[in-house]
């Protein structure tokens, strides 16, 4: 199987795409990267694998499209066998979707409130953020991982949004540290992985990137 | 030991509406309990501390909640009857595709649809309509969504369709007369029994909407 069986629809900044390409690094799967410019105007492919809500990422696979990142690193945890990304038994598999579930509703929401707003309403978001920083660390507990001993599903999900935070941080002037250290410290041992480290990019550039998003959506 | 199952509800509530038709479908002896929203039970608060919310499924005292999140997992552990998603991962891919756009447009737009009026609700049903259209092609030639039986799909949209009525009530548009497929859909599906028996008398759908109405002050 080549590359070109496995192609992803793509944006270095999404943390939605970057949960895609570390499931398929996990899994050790060859693929084609194609970058999308969403301010440039979206490709031919992308309107057409993806007509209902032409995002990214999409995977496609051997021709056929998997859109919403959540069901692509399902899609690909089925496909390819090994390594299991989520546990074996019904109860443990609905748990971690559970969680994975309201890492997707709240987590990259209540982190966008804080840089799209200001005074008191930004330091409402930023209550909100770390009341959702502590429910995550409850789903932690005192595992290495989210899953337990391994890094898997709900890693997966969550890790990518992290490279994010520096943005929050210096926007909202608060430190995740202070807030949710357990967190912080399974950041950072997620940051070991070669598959995560190869995929995250440097926050200083999604700041940047924040920056100028911000400038072109007239938030000032 | 026999598996003990409960499921706190709400009679209205979609999400739970399928729950109680995948139960049925397997045939799963359960023990349904009634929880009032408006007025949250301890029990509910224990079994859903994040959300509380219903439904949640308790199996063996250990709750699962989010509709679709119990929906697999009641297909995973009773695998043995009417199975709700296909084996190919592609076609679950699709099928956990189309239930999300169910939830995430169908729900959302149906709620702005009966919440407001005039330019407002006029944009909403044609959005509705438009989501309408967009399911009909993806059923296409099926009898279900699932292919020959009921599917994951076909038990995520039909929990919806008690409020339908209501949206086209407040709306004042039929959906029968843009998409008569889709309503041959809803008629195929309303002749299984275990969706007639777990969907609640429209009337008392349309009294409860005209309640909220009050409640959030629309009129």
């Amino acid at each position: 199987m080549s590359a070109e069986d496995v192609v992803l629809l793509d944006c270095w900044v999404s943390p939605f795409c970057m949960r895609v390409k570390i499931a398929l690094e996990e899994k050790g799967i060859q693929y084609e990267e194609r970058a999308e410019d969403l301010f440039g105007g979206k490709s031919e492919l992308l309107l057409t694998s993806n007509p209902i809500y032409t995002k990214v990422p999409v995977l496609v696979h051997k021709g056929k499209p998997v859109c919403e990142s959540s069901i692509i690193v399902g899609y690909v945890d089925e496909t390819w066998a090994s390594p299991p990304l989520l546990p074996s038994s019904p109860y443990a598999r609905a748990q971690a979707k559970f969680q994975a579930d309201y890492i997707d509703k709240k987590l990259f929401d209540a982190g966008s409130s804080i840089w799209r707003t200001k005074g008191e309403a930004q330091e409402v978001a930023v209550k909100d953020f770390i009341e959702v920083l502590k429910q995550l660390e409850k789903f932690l507990g005192d595992k290495d991982f989210f899953g337990g001993d391994s890094f898997g599903f709900v890693d997966i999900i969550t890790i990518g949004i992290t490279s994010w935070f520096s943005a929050y941080e210096i926007f909202g002037n608060f430190k995740v540290e202070d807030h949710a250290p357990k967190l912080s410290a399974w950041i950072n041992r997620c940051m070991q992985r070669k598959t995560v480290a190869k995929v995250i990019p440097d926050p200083e550039k999604v700041y940047e990137f924040v920056i100028n998003l911000k400038k072109m959506m007239g938030f000032e | 030991m026999a598996d003990e199952v409960v499921l706190l509800d709400f009679w209205p509530s979609p999400f739970g509406i399928r729950l109680r038709i995948a139960l049925a479908e397997k045939g799963i002896v359960h023990e349904y309990k009634e929880e009032d929203v408006w007025n949250k039970s301890p029990l509910l608060l224990q079994m859903n501390p994040v959300h509380k919310k219903i439904p949640v499924l308790i199996h063996n005292g250990k709750p699962v909640s989010e509709s679709l999140i119990a929906l697999q997992y009641i297909d995973e552990v009773w695998n043995h009857k009417a199975p709700l998603l296909p084996s190919d991962s592609y076609l679950r891919a699709q099928a956990r595709f189309w239930a999300d756009f169910v939830d995430k447009k169908i729900f959302e737009i149906g709620r702005q649809l009966w919440a407001t009026k005039g330019e407002e609700q006029n944009a909403a049903i044609k959005e509705f309509l438009n989501c309408i259209g967009v399911l009909e092609r993806e059923l296409g030639d099926k009898p279900f969504f699932g292919g020959d039986t009921l599917g994951f799909v076909d038990v995520t949209l039909i929990s919806h369709y008690r409020w339908f009525l209501v949206y086209e009530k407040f709306g004042n548009f039929s959906v029968e007369a843009e998409h008569p497929e889709f309503i041959a859909w809803v008629k195929r599906c309303m002749e299984k029994e275990s969706v007639s028996k777990s969907l609640p008398e429209q009337e008392k759908v349309y009294d409860y909407a005209m309640l909220l109405r009050k409640k959030f002050g629309i009129e």
